[in-house]
């Protein structure tokens, strides 16, 4: 077993009535699973504002000694260097960690692949492409994200859709929304019901297709009689998705909780632009629809479309290139000449400061939009984590990650949290206690840890 | 016309050569398999026709064996998959009922278009059912939409909105988006599968696609379980326009060409490369292939060294030459003698799509014709690597050659970059953008080198090898038979490969003929039940 969760029995209200004839049942509203603690209010409302989850991607790690500078134990204070300069005016939102290390029992480290599995699902994959347990945000969301209209919402900003860290399992891999007009339209077109809106009335729609797939669902449970255990599984899986696209609709099918914080956003392209949208890996583009895409993402937590977000900013491999150059991101940080004077790679370090300004936009983009007595960011908590620490030798202990926001006031800021060679996973089992999952472990073999970080827990 | 008479003949000479028996293979359980976003296409436009448009994004699926329809195998469905699916298919449903389709798509004309129709709407899910799950639908399947059709035709005045919901409901249904193998005993009481799913192997191994009328039909009547009508139906298949569709299928994912939906070049650098190349370049290896094994049933092993090939506007500008098509179309195309290309290495879609966005890359190149090609594995790449040399300021290295020969004097390196190297350094003088070049910074690109002990002196020569090498024509085996059966040759198939390897090579080294050996085999179709299924039919 790779975690043992212990979890109160769903409560949820079932309404059974019937809109223009058709039977239907759903959930009643119930926002209330997973609030803060330390008092905050929605003022329109009154009730306590939930806490979120979100993960932050980017690739290839830091330039060593020259993005945070290195201390030998855990305490307040963390000394941004040149290539975290953009996080300066940020410490007091975030936490930094060094010295975790990955142990992988023997286990090849396959480049640029195993760092983030190992981080994410607390297991050394077996392969290239084996995802061995869900990830860290799957998990989280179990608990606090299916009683919104999305489960998760996956974005890239990097232009790749199969380049989405969170996944169920090998074969259970969702693809990333890597266009911001289909973001966009996914969260905020037709089928979005803004939670502040005066005068709800269910669109009777959404009843035809909860009805149909329940009709459908029903029917096709037949077909799991005449398959193998093994397929079985992967059918049910097909079951799960649908009953949360039918959870998805009954929630549709209610005045949605309001939120005095949202504030539906415009499109990213004014009319008959559509064509003008630039994707792909160009650095700048990145960084517009990184942009572009952050706002969306905590749009869609404060209307209340999702408590879980992942936003992965650059691939594993980091692709990313500036026009008019021959060597990526990543040839860079192995074939660039090494600049004895600076102490790196001038351009790879370039490349790693722009993908900081990056994070310094996510977190400025959260925080900019007021929830209650403070901001958005106040009540999220975002694991922002890479593959490598130093993607020069594909080093993976001591992988750089950070933590953002205080999840309601659950956890310490600005402290730099050192692992002395501790299990990254750490830092994963801290953030599902604080998220509210009952684990008292989580990881396998050498990466299996039953210690969270008490120092930055309040 | 000629393609028909090729197939014909051939299909004649098969069953005159009938040699050795074929060997019995072991056979695995029937699957689960997820269609892949090119099955579900074709799916749509054989039921509904091309003129319905099929939007939105797939769930990634994990390239296995060198394949992706092998990693369907094993493909699942995430919620926001199922997102993508269920929007997908009331679009779809939407277009099938609109006043342009209806009357051409919906084979009957409901009493009254405000109100249900229990009969219309039976006959067009009976129709459309039994393609969409490529069997006949059971009285259940049949009564589920059709209900749900009544149901919602009575709420919203509207026949045709009942049609499109549930029709929306069977285009989310795991019938549908999985193909679900099943089995049976045969008269012997051995495991065998059913008709209908026996019917959809043949189809999707021959046009990527579900069977059509004349299949299901041997399905219904049980025919299908004789090898005179399997190979009736073979003949008939490969001589369908389908076929072509198969093999594009097939080749654009032993190719890995589905990598060209994320393929980005840098326009500083390459001016002259742009989406349209990028396209062309695939349909220009595509219809180059398909000339070769399929419109004149060439040796497959030619595909490295032909000059002949297909040339549009765009690619010409790549490849400097003048193309008069004003109307953008191809136009056939030979390399002369004396020019440094033929075969598909030197084309413009092998060189850019295994390059980098600014800069070739014979790693990348090496790594895709031995594993693509040859079905030999590179593997990864060390974790601990030491790029001390590259890193040096006074490295004289100026070309790609220069900085691998650099690189491989690591020894946790150079295993793997003698196999990638020499292969991938042999296409240098085509950039990253498939552009034909003599020098690299100012210094003579020397191409040469030698593949298995076979010596070449450019890419040109490199095909010469390939055509020559065993491992090629192995490799192809190995990729359509997986590509057939959906998952890697086991160990008790080696003498079933053999035998297939021995066929091809005995006659010409022609794909249809392994293709129609594949499919014609018993091979294809055993099987071992589940072990449910077996306690099913004890019981």
């Amino acid at each position: 077993m790779t975690f043992h969760i212990r979890r109160a029995p769903p409560r949820r209200s079932v309404l059974r009535g019937a809109v223009n004839g058709i039977a239907v049942g759903f959930t009643l509203p119930f926002l209330d699973c997973f609030l803060t603690d330390n008092g905050t209010a929605e003022a329109a409302t009154g009730r306590p504002l939930p806490v979120r989850f979100g993960t932050w991607y980017w690739g290839l790690g830091h330039t060593p000694n020259h993005a945070v500078k290195t201390k030998n134990q855990t305490g307040e204070g963390i000394e941004f260097l040149t290539e975290c300069e953009p996080l300066k005016k940020h410490m007091h939102r975030l936490n930094h960690y060094s010295g975790f290390n990955m142990p992988l029992d023997g286990r090849s480290n396959y480049t640029h692949f195993t760092g983030w599995v190992a981080s994410r699902t607390g297991s050394a994959p077996g392969s290239n492409f084996e995802i061995p347990a869900p990830t860290i945000d799957l998990l989280i969301a179990d608990q606090i994200g299916t009683r919104q209209r999305f489960l998760t919402i996956d974005a890239s900003s990097c232009g790749i859709a199969r380049e989405n860290y969170s996944a169920r399992s090998t074969n259970n891999r969702a693809a990333a929304e890597i266009s911001p007009l289909n973001l966009y339209a996914r969260l905020f077109g037709a089928e979005f019901v803004d939670p502040n809106m005066a005068d709800f009335k269910p669109d009777p729609q959404v009843l035809v297709r909860k009805s149909v797939l329940t009709a459908f669902n029903d029917q096709s449970k037949a077909l799991a009689t005449k398959i193998g255990s093994a397929d079985k599984a992967r059918l049910d899986e097909y079951f799960t998705s649908i009953r949360q696209i039918e959870q998805q609709l009954d929630l549709q099918m209610q005045q949605p909780e309001p939120n005095m914080a949202c504030s539906v956003p415009a499109s990213p392209a004014p009319d008959g632009a559509e064509q003008n949208m630039p994707m792909g890996l160009e650095v700048e583009t990145v960084v517009t629809n990184h942009k572009i895409m952050s706002k969306m993402l905590a749009m869609a937590v404060a209307c209340n479309q999702t408590n879980v977000v992942n936003m992965v900013f650059s691939d594993n491999f980091s692709h990313m290139r500036r026009p008019g150059q021959t060597y990526t991101h990543h040839l860079l940080t192995h074939e660039e000449t090494w600049d004895k004077d600076l102490g790196y790679q001038p351009v790879a370090f370039w490349f790693n400061c722009r993908t900081m300004q990056a994070l310094a936009t996510y977190i400025e983009t959260f925080d900019a939009i007021k929830e209650g007595n403070g901001t958005l960011l106040d009540n999220m908590l975002i694991y922002a984590v890479t593959e490598t620490n130093y993607a020069r030798v594909h080093s993976i202990d001591g992988v750089p990650a950070y933590t953002i926001g205080t999840a309601g006031g659950r956890l310490k800021t600005g402290m730099h949290v050192v692992g002395n060679g501790d299990p990254i996973t750490r830092i994963g089992l801290t953030l599902m206690q604080t998220m509210g999952l009952s684990l008292d472990k989580w990881g396998t073999k050498s990466l299996q840890t039953s210690k969270p970080i008490s120092e930055i827990l309040v | 016309m000629l393609k028909r008479v090729v197939i014909a003949s051939f299909a004649t000479l098969t069953l005159a050569a009938c040699g050795e028996p074929e060997p019995v293979v072991k056979g695995a359980a029937p699957m689960l398999r997820l269609h892949t976003e090119a099955q579900y296409r074709n799916a749509i436009a054989d039921v509904f026709g091309t003129q319905v448009v099929v939007g939105g994004s797939f769930d990634p699926l994990i390239r296995t064996n060198g394949l992706l329809t092998v990693g369907s195998a094993a493909g699942a469905i995430t919620p926001a998959g199922l997102e993508q699916y269920d929007r997908r298919a009331r679009t779809i449903a939407a277009q099938v009922v609109s006043e342009v389709n209806r009357d051409v798509l919906i084979p009957c004309t409901p009493a009254d278009a405000k109100r249900a129709d229990a009969a219309c709407a039976a006959e067009f899910f009976s129709r459309v059912g039994k393609f969409l799950y490529r069997r006949p639908l059971t009285d259940l399947e049949l009564k589920t939409p059709v209900t749900v059709a009544g149901e919602i035709a009575a709420t919203t005045g509207s026949f045709y909105s009942g049609i499109s919901a549930g029709l929306s409901g069977m285009l989310v249904s795991p019938a549908f988006l999985f193909a679900i193998e099943t089995t049976e005993t045969d008269s012997g009481g051995k495991p065998r599968l059913d008709a209908y799913s026996k019917a959809s192997r043949l189809s999707f191994l021959l046009w990527n696609s579900g069977p059509d009328e004349p299949l299901m039909a041997a399905a219904e009547s049980g025919a299908i379980h004789t090898d005179k009508a399997v190979a009736a139906q073979v003949d008939r298949m490969l001589t369908s326009p389908k076929v072509e569709a198969g093999l594009r299928a097939f080749f654009n994912d032993m190719l890995a060409f589905d990598e060209f939906a994320k393929i980005e070049k840098d326009s500083i650098i390459y001016p002259s490369f742009s989406l349209a190349v990028a396209e062309d370049s695939r349909e220009q290896t595509l219809r180059t292939i398909l000339d070769v094994v399929f419109t004149n049933n060439g040796d497959y092993r030619d595909i490295f060294t032909t000059r002949k090939t297909f040339m549009s506007g765009p690619l010409g500008r790549i490849y400097r030459i003048p193309v008069d098509r004003p109307d953008g179309g191809w136009m056939p195309y030979e390399f002369p003698e004396n020019d440094p290309r033929a075969g598909l290495l030197t084309h413009v879609s092998f060189a850019a799509l295994y390059s980098h966005p600014g800069r070739s890359s014979p790693t990348i190149r090496g790594r895709a014709i031995r594993e693509s090609l040859l079905c030999q594995r590179v593997p990864d790449p060390p974790g601990d690597v030491d790029f001390s040399l590259f890193n040096d300021p006074n490295s004289p290295n100026k070309t790609a050659r220069d900085r691998l020969t650099a690189h491989s004097v690591e020894p946790a390196c150079a295993g793997c970059h003698k196999l990638t190297d020499p292969v991938g350094l042999a296409m240098e003088q085509i950039d990253g953008a498939g552009q034909y070049r003599t020098e690299e910074s100012g210094v003579t690109i020397d191409p040469s080198g030698d593949l298995d002990g076979v010596a070449y002196t450019d890419a040109k020569g490199l095909g010469v090898a390939m055509s020559r090498n065993p491992a090629v024509p192995a490799c192809v085996v190995n990729r359509l038979y997986s590509y057939a059966t959906n998952k890697a040759p086991e160990r008790d198939e080696r003498d079933f490969m053999a035998y297939l390897e021995k066929d091809f090579a005995d006659n010409g080294y022609r794909l249809t003929r392994l293709l129609r050996t594949i499919a014609t085999s018993n091979a294809l179709f055993t099987v071992t039940p589940a072990p449910q299924q077996t306690a099913a039919v004890t019981n």
